[in-house]
């Protein structure tokens, strides 16, 4: 035994050594499971490596400005989803969420058709981490641009 | 801290500063509740359900603070054999764990209008639940030991080693894509209008005044059977010497 060691240090030292390697296993295996706990693939994965036809995916990005269509049979949505790199045309037959805008995130669960659409069978607004009221101020110009055009239509 | 190692000056200190706690807890949590729910307009999107955020957001902070507490009075315990270290780590639990189901309700209620589902298996959901799950083994754990008198060694373990998924929580909207949207606070930051921030802040400063008010009361009820435990052990004894 080392003399002048108390035990209380030695208990410190063990302990700390202990925690740093349960926090670095921790962290190794979070980052093992990056792509594996992800929600949702980005438009560019998508494209990038397209699932089999009937695998079920879910597809997050941004709904494009101007991109929703609603179809003539009134339930029916085409929209692009993208993320700054790629599009993906999606079709949702359904009830929209509320929050369902254009220029705000999108969560759709499906799959990708031959054609290269996504065939979503549900859709999650994704809301973004900004909190603030209806009025314009406080807004950044892209938001008060929005807000303006969505009076004008 | 070692002055506070006697559980005598523990007892005198905590006797005014838990209702002071508790009181003034109560009032600032109210107060900042009653201020959101009636000044703060609703949000561009979400509309009035943004007014959840006010009970949401603090529930998880003190979810999360819960744990770390856990965590520290565990260390304290483990290392320097503090007498009052694991009376702190189990009066933290039933707190804790308590906020951590609120922050998962409250946050269901709120996704159902918003995102248009009841709950998703993304990351931070589920590390949010797993840490209700580590709370409630927590306590059946730590209170098994203490029923049974054993050391509570074994539950200061567990709540060290249940402190890896803190960092995991937070860093989860970061690491992975998420259904929940990533932080809104950060570092020097907000994203979030003055108008909603200030209630939200004055809350959380209430709650966690309130939640560490509970711990202190929970703590001088611990330490209270403790000694009617000691008592009655000791006259059992008195009286078996009679015989």
């Amino acid at each position: 035994m080392g003399t002048g060691i108390k035990p209380k240090h030695q208990r410190l030292v063990l302990l700390v050594i202990a925690l740093v390697a349960l926090v670095g296993a921790g962290l190794l295996a979070a980052w093992a499971l990056r792509n594996q706990a992800n929600y949702f693939y980005l438009p560019s994965e998508i494209v990038a490596e397209a699932p089999a036809p009937d695998e079920a995916v879910r597809l997050g990005g941004m709904v494009e400005m101007g991109s929703i269509n609603t179809a003539e049979d009134g339930v029916t949505v085409r929209f692009i989803v993208g993320d700054g790199d790629a599009r993906v045309p999606v079709s949702f037959t359904g009830i929209v969420p509320a929050l369902f805008v254009e220029g705000s995130g999108v969560v759709a669960e499906g799959s990708l058709a031959a054609d290269g659409t996504f065939i979503a069978t549900n859709l999650l607004a994704k809301h973004d981490e900004n909190y603030m009221p209806r009025e314009l101020e406080g807004m950044t110009t892209e938001e008060v641009r929005a807000e303006i055009e969505a009076t004008l239509e | 801290m070692h002055g506070f190692a006697n559980p005598a000056r523990f007892l005198r200190l905590a006797k005014w500063l838990t209702p002071l706690l508790l009181v003034v807890g109560i009032v600032l949590t109210v107060g900042s509740l009653l201020w959101g729910y009636t000044g703060a307009p609703p949000d561009r999107l979400m509309g009035d359900s943004v007014k959840i955020l006010f009970i949401h957001v603090p529930a998880a902070w003190l979810g999360m603070g819960g744990w770390t507490a856990i965590a520290i009075a565990s260390l304290v315990e483990l290392v320097w054999r503090h007498p009052l270290a694991a009376i702190a780590a189990r009066a933290a639990a039933v707190p804790g764990a308590v906020f951590a189901f609120v922050c998962l309700a409250t946050g269901s209620i709120w996704g159902r209008p918003t995102w248009g589902t009841w709950w998703v298996w993304d990351g931070r959901l589920t590390s949010m639940l797993v840490l209700l799950f580590l709370y409630l083994g927590y306590i059946a754990l730590s209170s098994a030991l203490a029923r049974e008198g054993s050391s509570s060694r074994i539950a200061a373990i567990f709540g060290l080693v249940g402190a890896v998924n803190i960092p995991i929580i937070n860093r989860s909207v970061v690491w992975w894509n998420s259904l929940h949207q990533p932080p809104s606070l950060t570092m020097g930051n907000s994203a979030i209008d003055p108008v909603y921030l200030y209630p939200l802040l004055g809350a959380t400063l209430g709650l966690s005044l309130l939640f560490g008010g509970i711990v202190l009361m929970r703590m001088r009820t611990i330490l209270a059977d403790m000694q009617a435990e000691a008592r009655l052990r000791r006259k059992a004894m008195q009286a078996a010497e009679g015989l």
